[in-house]
């Protein structure tokens, strides 16, 4: 029982998969990472989760709840209005891309990257299925006024 | 003088190269002025700030005989608040012996094994905080003046290097934060210039005494980097070369910080 504790603590400090091969297309990747629709009330759940998504070090965002929240990146209301759901993929599977000077960190890949602590090392931030439902709950955020 | 002695001299005296992000000198602010007026409040009185017991032990660690030569600090250095005065403010220095600097935390290690022939404080113990702390005071308020020499120039630089390159899983760098976004807000905490100028210092959030090297860790935790030993030759890089770019700033030792 307590190694499966551990084990299921181990699995959700990070995903555990390998990175899965994808094509960009102009500023975006069309086509999801896994196949399928991500779901958006779980990405909601990763964007602010300070551990998991950590979105909200740097963003700040349609979370009234949310007190602590971050200045160095734009604000994340009508993110959705601005991006296709393409467009938003790219931007967080490798930001870097599209700006090689980005302070945001590349969620999707683990090549080109030093000094990883061994319990990161070969391992994405966030799981091609945790990246398509944060794309997904991305997409809901239409309305680019103030909560 | 030919040219390319005159262009050694100003490469030599410049120290390492300054790059274009660097915050100009006169726009430097210590950690103290991004915290809240209660915050500062502790810094500022000596009764309150919870960093003064380890002075007092420091007071106390300094007159007491070790190790097998049974002599004291003050039994060769006499009087700290004369012979340490300003010496807090110029280290890490260079150890001709080890042919590479060390920092304050080291040097009191070396004058244990070395002098009182007595076993070495281990890292982040009281005693070595108290120590260090202590004599840390005695150049509270002095300008930081590190040596820019050409024996200290690759370690500055390799301490620049660290500092400029990014690292981690986030593929974050030190100068992202305190260089290019000082002042903006991290998760609703302000980001210092991160300038190294109260340590060791007291830290709410630690709720204890704690060195440089304990606050380096904790951002390349933050960065999801690997975090080294204490006491590696990389946190002295590190630690030589912010008080470099924190050279003619203020000590504050012992400070508080959230
Ligand atoms: C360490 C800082 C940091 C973190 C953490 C971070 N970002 Fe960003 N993000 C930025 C910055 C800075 C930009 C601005 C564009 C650039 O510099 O590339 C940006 C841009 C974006 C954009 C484009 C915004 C626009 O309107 O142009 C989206 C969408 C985005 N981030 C989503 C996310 C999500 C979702 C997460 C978490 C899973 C996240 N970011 C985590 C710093 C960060
Ligand atoms: C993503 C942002 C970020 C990165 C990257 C980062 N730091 Fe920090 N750093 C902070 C924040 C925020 C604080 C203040 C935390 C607090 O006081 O609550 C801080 C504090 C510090 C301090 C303490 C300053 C004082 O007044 O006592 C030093 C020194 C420092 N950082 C150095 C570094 C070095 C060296 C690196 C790289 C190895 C680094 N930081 C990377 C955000 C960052």
């Amino acid at each position: 029982m307590l190694a499966a504790a551990i084990a299921s603590f181990a699995d959700d400090a990070t995903s555990q998969e390998q990175v899965r091969p994808y094509t960009v297309i102009g500023d975006a990747i069309p086509e999801s990472l896994t196949g399928a629709k991500g779901d958006a009330e779980r990405g909601r759940g990763i964007v602010v989760n300070r551990q998991v998504g950590l979105c909200l070090l740097c963003h700040s965002g349609p979370f009234p709840e949310e007190k602590f929240q971050g200045t160095l990146a734009p604000d994340l209301k009508g993110t959705g209005a601005r991006w296709s759901e393409g467009q938003l993929r790219l931007r967080i599977v490798d930001a870097s891309r599209l700006n090689p000077n980005t302070i945001m960190p590349p969620y999707y890949r683990t090549e080109g990257l030093t000094r990883v602590a061994p319990a990161y090392q070969g391992k994405p931030v966030l799981s091609a299925e945790q990246i398509e439902d944060v794309v997904a709950y991305l997409a809901t955020l239409r309305d680019e006024r103030a909560p | 003088m030919t040219r390319a002695a005159f262009l050694l001299l100003t490469v030599v005296s410049a120290g390492v190269a300054a790059s274009a992000a660097d915050i100009p000198l006169g726009e430097r602010k210590s950690g103290y002025d991004f915290m809240a007026p209660e915050t500062r409040a502790m810094q500022d009185d000596d009764t309150a700030n919870p960093a003064m017991l380890w002075v007092l032990d420091g007071e106390t660690l300094w007159q007491r005989r070790e190790g097998s030569a049974g002599k004291s600090c003050a039994d060769c250095h006499g009087d700290a608040r004369t012979s340490m005065k300003g010496v807090a403010a110029r280290y890490p220095a260079f150890n001709a012996a080890r042919a590479r600097p060390v920092d304050l935390g080291e040097r009191i290690n070396i004058c244990r094994t070395e002098q009182q022939r007595a076993t070495p404080l281990a890292f982040e113990s009281k005693e070595l905080l108290a120590l260090a702390a202590y004599i840390g005071q005695q150049s509270r308020g002095m300008p930081i003046e590190i040596a820019d020499d050409a024996r200290m120039r690759p370690f500055l630089q390799a301490g620049q290097d660290m500092f400029t390159g990014r690292q981690g899983q986030l593929n974050l760098s030190c100068a992202q934060c305190h260089d290019d976004n000082w002042g903006q807000k991290l998760a609703g905490a302000a980001i210092p210039q991160g300038h190294p100028t109260g340590y060791p210092l007291y830290r709410l959030e630690w709720q204890t005494l704690g060195s440089l090297q304990r606050r380096l860790r904790n951002c390349l935790f933050g960065m999801r980097a690997v975090s080294y030993p204490y006491g590696a030759p990389d946190y002295i890089n590190l630690e030589l070369y912010l008080m470099w770019r924190a050279r003619g700033m203020r000590v504050e030792t012992p400070a508080v910080r959230p």
